[in-house]
């Protein structure tokens, strides 16, 4: 268990659809075997079971328990490797790892230089592209818990929705209750429950993207885990990271926790209908967090009254707009390569 | 922070390479840790020795080679000592300090036999 914040074993539970494998023989038997399904489940990364090892528990009779290898056969546009490793992969008993000579033994330094972050950096990577080969516009929604993201959210859907099809994401360690919340204002979402985990990967992100099928040249909203630390760290392939500070919280959050309001493009400074019965002051806040990232964009909004949020809607529509301008032309890149290619077939 | 998360995917690293180099035993994981990089130290060495039992580098030493914090400081022109991001510049006290070194969360290298 992380000292820090409590993350770690995630749990993760993708809504809509998890199963178990439950397994038991009556003669006792222990066996390995393969299967393949198609990706239409949640499963459970236990991460804190070391190997990457999926989380079917299959209980036999005689009570012993067994790990199995499986293979993914998901309708996956991106590259999405499920290289879970499985336990034996870690034998000490077996395999190419006991296939040395006594006595010729020699301990040797391996190279590595990598980013630690640099497998979830891949499928942020693989994300981004699916996205932009689309035309969709996507953006990651973080703040601490309690800022009023989701309703800030809902408002944001009831401006938008007639004007451009939307998906959502939402992330919490339980509960679907915000992915119920976006349903009512009728567009799809889908919540991912990360269990103990503190925050949204991209790898989250991919199998939730397969399962909403998002339209070309939509907007595509993540709202990550309540928290202003972790996602911070956490490409998930969005466009821009947004954050919401409310102005119930303190002038120096964004000094507090400066990574998040770094990795952030924009900021929205939430519940300004509340400032006249506040002692928050607000300009202070907006130059803490130009402090910590002086190309931050900042809009002052309240999502209950409806306050500024035109200048927030116009600066997604401007987005969605540049998105679609570059899927224009990789599609007019594609006809022209389609037309010349036939010109050259018709030639031969 | 996540210090869990990272420990998680520098057992992946390891594990790969590991496997990779057929290796039986990870004996030692260097790691280049930026001051500047939002990580505990201490805290990633807790979870660095829970994620790795039971797996080819239980038991592993962690050495943790701390990369200190620099950045591009735009009135003096010049690249400057920081100790925390958006730190002010040591000479002119200004806040226009981009961070430029230090922010490295890195496997260098691992000891194998």
């Amino acid at each position: 268990m992380c000292t820090v914040c409590g993350c770690g074993a995630g749990e993760v539970k993708i809504e809509g659809g998890a199963h178990e494998h439950t397994h038991v023989h009556a003669d006792g038997t222990v066996h390995t075997h393969s299967h393949g399904h198609d990706h239409d489940h949640a499963h459970s990364h236990e991460a804190a079971a070391l190997a990457g090892s999926h989380g079917h528990a299959h209980t036999h009779a005689d009570g012993t328990t067994h790990v199995h290898e499986h293979v993914h056969q998901g309708e996956h546009a991106h590259d999405h490797h499920h290289q879970h490793a499985i336990g034996g992969d870690l034998d000490y008993g077996t395999g190419p790892a006991r296939a040395h000579v006594p006595g010729m033994s020699q301990s040797r330094m391996v190279q590595i230089e990598q980013d630690i972050l640099s497998k979830n950096n891949a499928y942020a990577a693989a994300n981004r592209k699916w996205f932009d080969e689309r035309g969709i516009f996507a953006l990651n929604l973080v703040s601490s818990p309690g800022s009023g993201k989701t309703t800030l959210l809902c408002k944001t859907i009831e401006l938008l929705k007639d004007k451009v099809a939307i998906n959502v994401v939402e992330g919490d360690q339980q509960t679907a209750n915000d992915a119920e919340r976006i349903r009512a204002t009728g567009v799809p979402a889908i919540q991912i429950n990360t269990g103990k985990g503190c925050h949204l990967d991209g790898h989250m992100v991919g199998h939730a993207m397969q399962r909403l099928q998002p339209k070309d040249e939509s907007l595509f909203l993540i709202e990550n885990v309540g928290n202003l630390v972790c996602p911070a760290a956490f490409d998930l392939g969005e466009h821009h990271k947004v954050a919401i500070l409310s102005v119930t919280e303190g002038e120096d959050k964004p000094l507090k926790y400066p990574d998040m309001f770094a990795a952030a493009d924009v900021m929205l400074l939430n519940k300004c209908d509340l400032l006249p019965y506040l002692e928050f002051d607000a300009d202070l806040a907006e130059a803490n967090a130009r402090r910590v990232n002086p190309d931050l964009t900042i809009f002052r909004v309240s999502a209950s009254s409806g306050d500024g949020m035109r200048a927030w809607l116009d600066w997604i529509e401007a987005g969605l707009e540049a998105q679609r301008g570059s899927h224009g032309e990789s599609v007019d890149a594609l006809k022209a390569r389609i037309a010349e290619l036939e010109r050259q077939l018709a030639a031969k | 922070m996540h210090e869990m998360s990272l420990a998680e995917g520098v057992l992946q690293l390891v594990e790969d390479t590991a496997r990779r180099e057929q290796a039986s035993r990870v004996k030692l994981v260097v790691l280049e840790i930026g001051k500047l990089s939002s990580v505990e130290p201490a805290a990633l060495s807790f979870c660095f020795d829970v994620v790795t039992r039971g797996s080819i580098a239980e038991g592993a030493a962690l050495e943790i080679v701390d990369v200190p914090g620099a950045g591009w400081c735009m009135q003096c022109a010049a690249t400057v000592p920081i100790a925390e991001r958006y730190g002010a510049c040591p000479t002119c006290g200004s806040h226009q300090v981009q961070p430029n070194g230090g922010t490295e969360m890195r496997v260098r290298e691992i000891e194998i036999e």
